[in-house]
């Protein structure tokens, strides 16, 4: 039987052996957490501690600005040492609460279950994802009470939750899904509930056959929540794809999920949800997956919002070789970061070590229009002429290509014979075409 | 802050395929083909397509170190132009041919326009063209097949007609059979004759995804609807076999017409080009001067390319999309 795609693509040597097969450890929280006010799409959040209050675990310390922002709350319980401006994985300086972890792990007083789900109203289950600041933790951090309250009008068809994990070395999902399998499907009847949507689907690539099994074992009983299996390619993952493949429905350029009838969640933002529902518990924590060449113990951590990386590499038993990058998220879309001192926030997926064979060798060529970038476009774009027209910065043809349909997911960097890197000319041009439109807007 | 960490933008990884591995892949894919050749054409086979190879990688070395630019023999692509270039030869032809394609073929159509990547013509086809123009009594007298490895040192080579220019002659004589063509046991360049070989080739470059389907399958589809169409004394009874089966269709359309540089990047200009190739080759076949037009139908459709490129701007996924009620 063929299996559900997309066209275009890549098959990246998938790299998930390293990790797949550790159950995931809970790792200590270090004696300094450190809390950046974004770690989320959307208004930053506003610090609600000052220095020298006591924090317990689950205590709101930033609330959200706005409705496009989110709540972030302590990982641990001790005392505010400070609030300062702190480096954060984005690379700039971001104001931070900085903790220190006393150890003892009281938990918040007001951190309590919610009445059974039967009982919820969707309003209720909205305001219970937005109060425990849950997020997006694919990697880019929307907000999800927001899109659990879709335009006026606007009827769900599906719920889908994104198991892909198209991402080679990630095996946070994979994991999840083998052990935190009814927290994934109580957050998905609790997405259903808000949304009232009839039908969810828990969409896996046939690269984890076994937990795509383990679900459909614990969802024998349930009618309106199943599990499609899709075809193993990069970026199966990616929102406008993972609902082509599981629905055939497209998403229009320029349009969001919930303008085709779907609303899409990550893994760990289904069990989330859950936690939050069940035990009141806010989003504090999440999977990691500690991995790459130059990890001596690669493996899968659930560690604490606000751990520093350096402290989670050191309980992967730190470097056996020289990391040439050390990137957060995976190796397709995940940021590369210049330290190590930069603290585990919401969207972290993984801590990638990448040695010089793991990144492969660039012998960098002429072009040779071989076209692999256009085969390989999951958006169907012209990578090759997109980049040339980026460095003529020749916004006419930019837009007559459609730049802006582009999704960045570095299929035509990574397929290219020649490294000539298309994706970082088109990401310049994309800008360029973007900050144009609001110059334009603006006069 | 101390030990400040190497960045980089996203996609840190590359794929294990670049330039050189891929011009590799095009190089092992030629060898059933080579080795066809020579089993056919004898020793000589192997010298000129050795001649051809040196030669074309040696005008590449001298044209970087002449200019003071860095080297890139490296990506294998001139030996690949080499032996294509060969491929096109008959084996009779003097041993300085292949030296003179050679220097039009890497100094005029490529370096001289920018090296890999930017000739504006398929390089072998157009030092073909070249040859043929210049010398076309080397270029045109064609050896009966010998089928041994080492014929005679002093070559007395029996020259033959191609199948098509019996066509193009009538001169009567009997053309080949079926299976010959089909082997390569016919009178014809190095490398075109047997088809097998170049079947082998085809399959290794799909199955490595060095090329897409596309412009063959069009390529050849089209000279065999063609052939079957106009190619018989009256309509709907060509023999499109014979016609896909000689001349240079196999060898055009597997490894000429599915070259990078000359080709159009969009899936539907690839099926543009395949039966552009196609139908150009069979109008010169049928109603032109030459017997066989495969070479000069590729290299007008590489300069048409261009435009393919231009014009053709594929929809984005999610562009043509109806908004679901």
């Amino acid at each position: 039987m063929l299996l559900k795609t997309f066209k275009g693509g890549v098959h990246p040597n998938d790299c998930k052996r390293f990790t797949k097969d550790f159950a995931i450890e809970e790792m200590p929280a270090p004696p300094t957490m450190i809390f950046p006010i974004i770690q989320h799409i959307g208004a930053p959040s506003e610090i609600v501690v000052k220095k020298g209050d006591y924090v317990k675990v689950g205590q709101l310390i930033a609330k959200q600005t706005g409705f496009v922002s989110a709540n972030h709350h302590s990982s641990v319980s001790g005392t505010v040492k400070s609030i300062e401006a702190h480096f954060h994985p984005n690379g700039s300086m971001v104001d931070s609460i900085i903790i220190e972890n006393d150890g003892k792990y009281d938990v918040f007083e007001d951190v309590k279950p919610a009445k059974p789900l039967e009982q919820l109203t969707d309003k209720e289950i909205v305001q219970i994802v937005s109060d425990a600041g849950i997020v997006g933790m694919g990697g880019a951090s929307f907000p999800t009470h927001v899109k659990l309250v879709p335009p006026e009008g606007t009827r769900i068809d599906y719920v889908i939750i994104n198991c892909a994990e198209c991402e080679p070395y990630l095996t946070s999902d994979y994991r999840a899904m083998l052990e935190d399998g009814d927290d994934i499907i109580f957050g998905c009847k609790a997405i259903m509930k808000a949304l009232s949507a009839p039908k969810c689907l828990i969409v896996v690539e046939d690269n984890k056959k076994d937990a795509a099994r383990h679900l459909e074992n614990l969802l024998k009983d349930e009618e309106n929540i199943s599990v499609v299996v899709v075809k193993t390619k990069y970026p199966q993952g990616s929102e406008k794809h993972i609902i082509f493949s599981a629905t055939g429905r497209k998403v229009p350029s320029g349009k969001l999920p919930a303008d085709v009838g779907v609303f899409v969640a990550n893994t760990d933002t289904a069990a989330s949800i859950a936690r939050a529902v069940k035990t009141g518990m806010p989003l504090i924590s999440r999977i990691v997956t500690v991995t790459g060449g130059a990890i001596k113990n690669k493996k899968n951590l659930r560690v604490r919002i606000g751990t520093p990386i350096r402290n989670v590499i050191e309980a992967a038993g730190g470097f056996v070789a020289e990391p040439e990058r050390i990137i957060l998220g995976g190796p397709m879309m995940g940021k590369g970061v210049f330290s190590i001192d930069l603290p585990v926030i919401k969207g972290t997926s993984a801590i990638l070590a990448m040695t010089k064979e793991d990144l492969g060798i660039n012998v960098v060529t002429n072009c040779t229009r071989c076209g692999k970038c256009v085969q390989a476009c999951p958006m169907r774009l012209v990578p090759v002429t997109l980049a040339m027209h980026s460095k003529n910065e020749n916004e006419e043809m930019l837009k007559k290509y459609h730049v802006t349909d582009c999704i960045e997911c570095g299929a035509c960097s990574y397929i290219c014979p020649a490294r000539k890197d298309p994706l970082q000319m088109i990401r310049v041009g994309k800008r360029y075409v973007i900050d144009r439109a609001r110059m334009k807007k603006a006069q | 802050m101390e030990n400040v960490l190497k960045v980089g933008a996203a996609p840190h990884i590359v794929t294990k395929h670049d330039t050189r591995s891929v011009m590799l892949d095009v190089v092992i894919a030629l060898m059933p083909a080579l080795l066809a050749g020579v089993y056919f054409f004898g020793y000589r086979a192997a010298l000129i397509v050795l001649i051809s190879i040196a030669s074309a990688v040696a005008f590449e070395h001298i044209w970087n170190v002449a200019l003071k630019k860095p080297t890139t023999i490296g990506d294998l692509s001139a030996v690949v132009s080499g032996i294509l270039l060969a491929f096109n030869l008959p084996s009779t032809v003097p041993l300085w041919l292949p030296v003179a394609g050679s220097f039009f073929m890497i100094v005029i159509i490529k370096m001289a326009y920018g090296g890999l990547g930017h000739n504006f013509m398929n390089p072998a086809l157009g030092a073909r063209a070249f040859l043929l123009a210049s010398w076309p009594s080397y270029m045109t007298s064609f050896t009966k097949p010998q089928a041994k490895l080492f014929p005679v040192l002093s070559p007395d080579f029996v020259t033959q007609a191609t199948p098509l220019g019996i066509l193009k002659e009538q001169s009567g004589e009997a053309l080949p059979t079926y299976l010959d063509m089909f082997l390569g046991n016919l009178a014809g360049c190095i490398g075109e004759t047997s088809k097998i070989a170049l079947l082998i080739g085809f399959i290794y470059l799909l199955a490595r995804g060095v090329i897409s389907w596309k412009i063959p399958v069009a390529f050849a589809g089209t000279v065999a609807a063609l052939a079957w169409v106009f190619g018989g004394d009256t309509l709907f009874t060509g023999d499109w076999l014979m016609h896909l089966l000689t001349g240079g269709v196999f060898l055009g359309a597997i490894f000429m017409a599915t070259d990078y540089t000359t080709t159009p990047i969009t899936e539907s200009g690839m099926i543009i080009f395949g039966i552009g190739c196609g139908l150009l080759t069979m109008i010169i076949r049928l109603v032109g001067g030459y017997p066989e037009g495969g070479s000069y139908s590729i290299l007008i459709m590489n300069v048409l390319t261009p435009l393919l490129d231009k014009y053709i701007i594929p929809k984005p996924f999610g562009k043509a999309a109806k908004k679901i009620a």
